[in-house]
């Protein structure tokens, strides 16, 4: 067995023990947003300017958005404060690195247990959009695989910054002044078409941004090849480049 | 316990430890602030330009939402203050080991907080109504009322922050909190009229705090007067002595066992 993998059911294990809490977060958080920004804004939408979201219902528009929203969300539990807490010096990746398991392994362990959670939870978001009936067709087989893409191409980057960190209010700093925003502002809640044109070009670059385009661009079943290669990729780098640096901070904080 | 009843100079005395302490840092202040003008913007502004004006009350969008995002400023800076600030104060600070042996008594304690939490409500509320001014969303200088008004609905929440707080055993029985908490803020009127609602569901509306909050300070700010502003201020007098009582009886509890 890869040594990741302890690393993986140690998280794992844990996580029987917690999963509850985090449910609220992850599942009954963005149902409640769904419920009450999307069918209850949406019917005000329907009576207003319906046609400037290009004839698709706001419901329809909000759900896709949300979901990659929350999968960041999701990401932002499991890898910002939790990795800084972690690698504390009484944390528990400091057991870890006196076991043969390297600081690539602890890595990987954890981001494992990352991916398993923002799989779940986005499924059970994706069912909840089902019941509501917001994704076109057999395009759910895809707006999945999409969501879980968004928010591990979130988690790991930022494990890679987290794990540097010594105090851990830093953390709820970026989750209030950089993730907010980022979160109300990528799309979401309305098109980006009505910023103005910097204000776009600069928006147009966030991680949530990309993540939303390419959810909803699924979700809605009229995909353009080239905006999904565009998205897909931009998210597949943040990942790829996050992992990289993430190797080196983690060899570094664990073993210094 | 020693003392019993409540001073003013007693009382003021523990505003006056929180007020040194606020001082010190201004996050708590500005993310008090930033938080709601973050919805103030996105959705107010960026989901208004999909509604256009509410119907049936021909109201531009931001401009309707704009009130009842302030009355949840309120809410959620007294509220905090009290139930997650006072929490944090018991189990991590362990500041009122060192506030029960004053003469200090449980009711100057319980009142002292809701005090400084009306008032950091009250600070919030201002600071919002600023934003409001400088984005050009303040339609009646009536507006002015809802900042009185804001007490009410500061006092209301932060004495139901404490009773809450009382209840809760640890830290992720706050989650339980949020899971009150958020679905209010969300369906108590803040983002649409009652009147989205089938009419089973309104009277379910209707009783929630939140509702009545924004009901006190949509009209002024909107610049129309209801005889449902008077219900509204009732309502959150009696529901924040009510609070204020079931707190003042269970801190004690909790601070002294």
């Amino acid at each position: 067995m890869p040594r990741a993998l302890h690393v993986f059911g140690y998280c794992l294990r844990l996580y029987r023990r917690t999963w509850k809490g985090t449910f609220v977060i992850s599942v009954v958080n963005p149902l409640l947003f769904l419920l009450g920004v999307g069918v209850g804004i949406g019917h005000l939408v329907s009576h207003g300017h319906p046609a400037t979201l290009g004839g698709v219902s706001y419901t329809d528009f909000f759900a896709p958005g949300l979901l990659a929203a929350s999968a960041m969300q999701t990401a932002f539990v499991e890898a910002g404060g939790r990795v800084t807490v972690s690698a504390s010096p009484s944390g528990a990746y400091r057991t870890a690195t006196t076991t043969p398991l390297d600081p690539e392994d602890i890595l990987l362990g954890h981001m494992l247990f990352v991916a398993f959670r923002v799989l779940t939870s986005t499924a059970a978001f994706i069912a909840v959009m089902e019941l509501f009936g917001t994704i076109s067709g057999w395009w759910v087989v895809a707006v999945w695989p999409a969501a879980v893409l968004s928010g591990l191409a979130f988690a790991v980057p930022l494990a890679a910054w987290t794990v540097t960190l010594r105090t851990y209010p830093q953390v709820n700093s970026f989750f209030r002044f950089l993730f907010m925003p980022m979160y109300m502002f990528s799309g979401t809640f309305f098109a980006l078409g009505e910023l103005p044109h910097f204000v776009r070009l600069l928006v147009s670059v966030l991680p949530l941004t990309q993540a939303v385009e390419l959810c909803r661009g699924l979700s809605l079943g009229h995909p353009s090849a080239g905006g999904v290669a565009a998205h897909g990729s931009y998210l597949a780098l943040l990942l790829l480049g996050g992992a990289l640096v993430a190797r080196v901070t983690y060899r570094r904080r664990l073993h210094a | 316990m020693i003392a019993r009843g409540w001073t003013l100079r007693r009382t003021g005395s523990l505003v006056e430890r929180n007020a040194l302490i606020y001082r010190r840092s201004l996050t708590p202040v500005l993310s008090s602030i930033l938080e709601p003008v973050l919805y103030l913007l996105s959705i107010g502004f960026g989901v208004g330009a999909l509604v256009g004006k509410v119907y049936g009350i021909d109201v531009r969008y931001v401009d309707y939402v704009a009130p009842g995002i302030l009355a949840t400023t309120a809410m959620n800076a007294a509220f905090n203050q009290t139930s997650f600030a006072i929490f944090m104060r018991i189990k991590n600070d362990r500041a009122y080991d060192a506030i029960v042996p004053t003469p200090l008594s449980i009711a100057d304690i319980t009142l002292g907080e809701v005090a400084s939490a009306v008032l950091s409500g009250v600070f919030a509320s201002c600071g919002f109504v600023l934003v409001m001014l400088v984005l050009g969303l303040v339609v009646s200088p009536a507006i002015l009322i809802a900042i009185p008004c804001s007490l009410l609905v500061g006092y209301g929440f932060a004495s139901a922050g404490i009773a809450v707080m009382t209840f809760l055993r640890d830290f992720p029985d706050f989650q339980l909190v949020q899971l009150v908490m958020l679905p209010m803020f969300l369906f108590a009127t803040t983002f649409y009229p009652l009147s989205v609602y089938p009419s089973w569901v309104r009277p379910l509306i209707e009783v929630l705090p939140l509702y009545q909050s924004i009901q006190l300070l949509r009209d002024p700010a909107l610049g129309t007067f209801h005889w449902g502003m008077l219900v509204a201020a009732l309502y959150l007098l009696v529901f924040g002595s009510v609070a204020l009582a079931v707190a003042t009886r269970r801190l004690g509890r909790k601070l002294l066992l």
